[in-house]
């Protein structure tokens, strides 16, 4: 006997509610989301340019209760800390990147490490801070712009580990068989043909890296601390533009304040602009 | 092994090129010589076996072509011929496979001096991240020290070989992955040669290719088997028939038949190679 | 030219290169395994230090440390149950708050938005878990404390606040800083990182799997909730894992509008202290003894309370990855 499905009606539109309901909810989550961006970042745009003028490239900060000032050495000592990081992490993270691709199926150790490395990424960055100022600056007895870079390191290596992991595992056998089978050396292998194959995706990652350590204050704190003069001397305290907002938004002067804008703003505008980089260069490499 | 080599290396001169000077000088009469000498191999992925009790032997100088369904274990055993297999862990191979006379399977051999002397080409068309004549400057450089102008002519020997140097010879410094498919195929092949082994293995190299790449790439077998000895896996059973003068053909890890081309495809001895030549089967 | 078995010799150079690019490859492998062990070392090594410098407080005040109300810097009598309170309590309400929110996000991006505004959005939302935190935290202070105290707060206090009992919650003077907006600038942040990650773990359902289920008759909602959420369960569960060890941990997003202060009161309108936020505002002057050994204890605690969410988190999204036959 053929018989037609009976469509309960009231059941029907119960179902089409709920999904309505539901859908509706998304978008709004979405719309809610979207509208917090757009105000986080326009009040940041909006305070920061206010405050941003050619005085804060050429004035160091300035002290306690005095006008004006800018943001000079602040700027230069995280180019210089963020810089001197970059270049010694990249080496140790693509490493040991390539480590866990090219050795990792077989290693007890390339397991325990990823797990660990992936922890490191989301750990609390005040306790990286924490453990090198223990580490460093209590042997030395004085901050400096090493022991923030030793920091700011610990943060960037796990991140650098995982993507250039991620991107050498993307090249395919293939290509790394036809090496082997004229004769090529396994570290000539992951060098000229492996890495070579991925180097757009690892600069992504390094670029990443860099925009993650860009915005990090806490592991300053106690490391780099702060340097309310001009100073290019990596073994004394490093002004820095994280630390520099952190003391001046929480500070009752005016002029300061302003500052604490505009470096909030040349920050942001640092950290989206290289996340930005990153996708246009890994964009390239899946086109190209 | 190594002193072995060394010590056969001294009965021979080497010339500039690579290739050898044969100082016998005794009037024998050629006798047909074994390049690869296959005995009783078994292979196992893991606990499932992919050969079995595998006696085989390749002549130098020959094309042979290992045909059979999917699965049967005929790319299983060209990759045991260049221990490509070593890369992965828990593949492995038991028996011998003896390349002029020394064991391969023995423990303690220089894998990357072995691939240097048996090459390979894959079935997708695998050119380096770099520039065509990179591509083949790579393999030379690994064991060679050639000066510019002799590495010029190394490219273009090994490019004309490969019948791709007049298409490529004006985008020499033009990335490798700029030329088509067939092209690209070529290159790998091309890239093969140019080291100057004495043994090439062929996984399925024109499955990926049209019917013109693959009618090129046949060409280039028939010439290059004067100078090398080649061993060729290919679903493609006219393929075999074409290009080989011996043939193996394999069912479910076994090696059902081994014998001259003509004589398997006209009249083989076993009922199964029949089935599989006519099509009733596979 | 005859191939003849000289052919298949390596030439002496052959050779010497041969037995370099051993030299070489054991090199390569042990530099490179050297380098990925050293994130192991540094793990170990910060327990190690932490553990060393934490020891006095833990043998001055014992266990009960983490139960004590007491933080006394004149005369040294210290105890972390403050810290803590206002560490969870803050990440509690940031969850309550962005998991949905997030939820509601990935769905969106996944199943309503139409395809060319797929990626500009999903761009949006990871840009935004870019933006470092401080930021937030100028934002919450200067911007939405203020704004907080003038409408939220007393109409949170008007409502919520007259139902006997749980109204305890929100009442007290309308400051604008405090544990609730601290938990709210909090939400604001783990929010775009915990939609990303739904957002991959929905994306890597089959679509088949929806296909047959729309096949039926299934609406969007119900394919959602019977068949992307029972199929990605542990990887909302590992991402929702992921936002609370960040939470926990976040300390500039925090110390701007958590009012810094060591008190504890019923009331998410007062302010308060997190580990992280006492952390970033004692450090620097604390002299050594009870004081600085207590805030190297509260950070050891913050730390292995962090690592356990987070392994826990990494081991159900590995679990997700399992399902897929990803990994092996």
């Amino acid at each position: 006997m053929n018989k037609t499905t009976n469509i309960d009606p009231a059941l029907f539109s119960k179902r089409k509610r709920a999904n309505k309901i539901g859908l509706t909810l998304s978008m709004s989550a979405m719309v809610l989301g979207m509208i917090f961006l757009l105000w986080i970042l326009g009040v940041l745009f909006y305070k920061g340019f206010s405050s941003l003028d050619l005085t804060i490239f050429t004035h160091s900060t300035p002290a306690p209760g005095s006008e004006g000032g800018g943001l000079a050495n602040a700027i230069v000592g995280s180019l210089m800390l963020v810089g001197c990081c970059t270049l010694l992490s990249t080496p140790v993270g693509v490493l040991a990147g390539l480590y866990l691709s090219e050795y990792g199926d077989r290693s007890r150790i390339a397991s325990v490490t990823r797990f660990v490395t992936d922890i490191m990424l989301s750990a609390p960055s005040i306790v990286i801070g924490l453990f090198v100022y223990a580490l460093v600056v209590a042997q030395v007895r004085h901050f400096s712009g090493w022991a923030g870079t030793i920091a700011l390191a610990l943060i960037a290596v796990p991140v650098v580990v995982r993507t250039t992991e991620n991107m050498l595992r993307l090249v395919p056998g293939s290509l790394r068989e036809a090496a082997y089978a004229l004769g090529t050396p396994k570290w000539k292998v992951a060098f000229m043909i492996t890495l070579r194959a991925a180097q757009s995706g690892v600069m992504t990652g390094i670029l990443l890296a860099l925009a993650r350590i860009s915005g990090e204050t806490a592991p300053l704190l106690f490391t780099a601390l702060n340097n309310q003069f001009f100073s290019t001397n990596m073994n004394a305290p490093m002004a820095n533009l994280p630390v520099v907002i952190f003391q001046f938004a929480m500070s009752p002067y005016e002029n300061w304040v302003d500052l604490a804008w505009g470096g909030a703003l040349l920050i942001t505008i640092a950290v989206l602009g290289l996340n930005i980089l990153a996708r246009v260069v890994f964009r390239e490499k899946v086109q190209g | 092994m190594m002193a072995n080599m060394k010590t056969m290396f001294d009965l021979n001169q080497i010339d500039s090129q690579g290739g050898s000077v044969n100082v016998a000088s005794n009037d024998q009469p050629v006798v047909a010589k074994n390049a690869l000498e296959v005995r009783d191999l078994n292979f196992f992925y893991g606990s499932f076996q992919g050969l079995k009790n595998i006696n085989l032997d390749i002549e130098e100088g020959k094309v042979t072509a290992f045909i059979g369904p999917s699965g049967c274990g005929k790319s299983t055993l060209l990759r045991t011929l260049n221990r490509m297999y070593d890369l992965y862990p828990g593949q492995r191979a038991e028996g011998e496979i003896n390349f002029y006379g020394q064991n391969i399977l023995e423990p303690g051999q220089d894998l990357n001096l072995l691939r240097s002397r048996i090459g390979m080409v894959f079935q997708k068309p695998t050119p380096f991240p770099m520039s065509i004549y990179e591509n083949i400057a790579f393999g030379v450089r690994l064991y060679e020290k050639l000066s510019r102008s002799e590495m010029d002519e190394r490219v273009e020997w090994a490019l004309n070989k490969a019948a791709l140097w007049n298409e490529a010879k004006d985008k020499l410094n033009q990335s490798g992955l700029s030329l088509s498919g067939g092209q690209q195929q070529r290159l790998c092949i091309a890239r093969g040669v140019a080291v100057k082994p004495s043994v090439i293995l062929l996984d399925e190299p024109t499955s990926a290719l049209d019917p013109i790449s693959t009618g090129k790439i046949e060409e280039l077998i028939n010439e290059l088997k004067h100078e090398y000895t080649i061993a060729i896996v290919t679903h493609n059973m006219q393929q075999a028939a074409r290009v080989s003068d011996y043939t193996a053909y394999m069912y479910l890890g076994s090696l059902i038949e081994y014998g001259k081309t003509d004589e398997i495809f006209i009249k083989p001895q076993r009922k199964e190679t029949e089935d599989y030549i006519t099509g009733r089967f596979g | 030219m005859d191939i003849t078995q000289s052919a298949s010799m390596p030439t002496p150079q052959a050779l010497r290169v041969a037995k370099l690019q051993r030299v070489q490859d054991f090199l390569f492998h042990a530099i490179t395994q050297f380098f990925a062990i050293s994130v192991l070392i540094a793990l170990l090594g910060i327990i190690i230090s932490l553990l060393i410098n934490a020891w006095p407080a833990l043998h001055t005040f014992g266990p009960s440390f983490f139960f004590t109300q007491e933080w006394d810097v004149v005369n040294g009598e210290f105890g972390g149950l403050i810290a803590i309170y206002g560490t969870l309590a803050t990440s509690i309400i940031a969850l309550l708050i962005a998991v949905p929110l997030s939820f509601g996000i990935a769905v969106f991006l996944t199943e309503l938005c139409p395809g060319y505004l797929r990626r500009p959005l999903g761009t949006a939302v990871e840009l935004l878990a870019a933006v470092p935190s401080i930021i937030y935290g100028m934002f919450g202070l200067f911007i939405f404390a203020p704004l907080f105290a003038e409408y939220v707060q007393p109409a949170l206090a008007a409502t919520l606040g007259q139902i006997p009992g749980f109204g305890i919650l929100f009442s007290g003077a309308f400051n604008g800083i405090g544990i609730l907006c601290a938990g709210l600038i909090l939400a604001m942040m783990i929010l775009p990182f915990i939609a990303s990650v739904m957002r991959d773990v929905f994306e890597i359902v089959p679509p088949v799997l929806k296909e047959s289920a729309y096949g039926i008759g299934c609406t969007t909602w119900e394919v959602v909730r019977n068949v992307v959420l029972p199929y990605t369960k542990a990887g909302v569960i590992g991402g929702v894992m992921l936002g609370l060890g960040r939470a926990l941990g976040e300390t500039m997003a925090v110390t701007f509008v958590i009012g810094n202060a060591h008190r504890l009161s019923p009331s998410l309108f007062a302010p308060g202290t997190s580990i992280a936020s006492t952390l970033a505002n004692e450090f620097g002057e604390a002299e050594a003894g009870n004081h600085l050994s207590s805030l190297y204890l509260l950070g050891l605690a913050l730390f292995l309370i962090t690592f356990i969410v987070l392994a826990w988190a990494k081991w159900m999204l590995n679990n997700m990855e399992k399902k897929q036959g990803l990994k092996t």
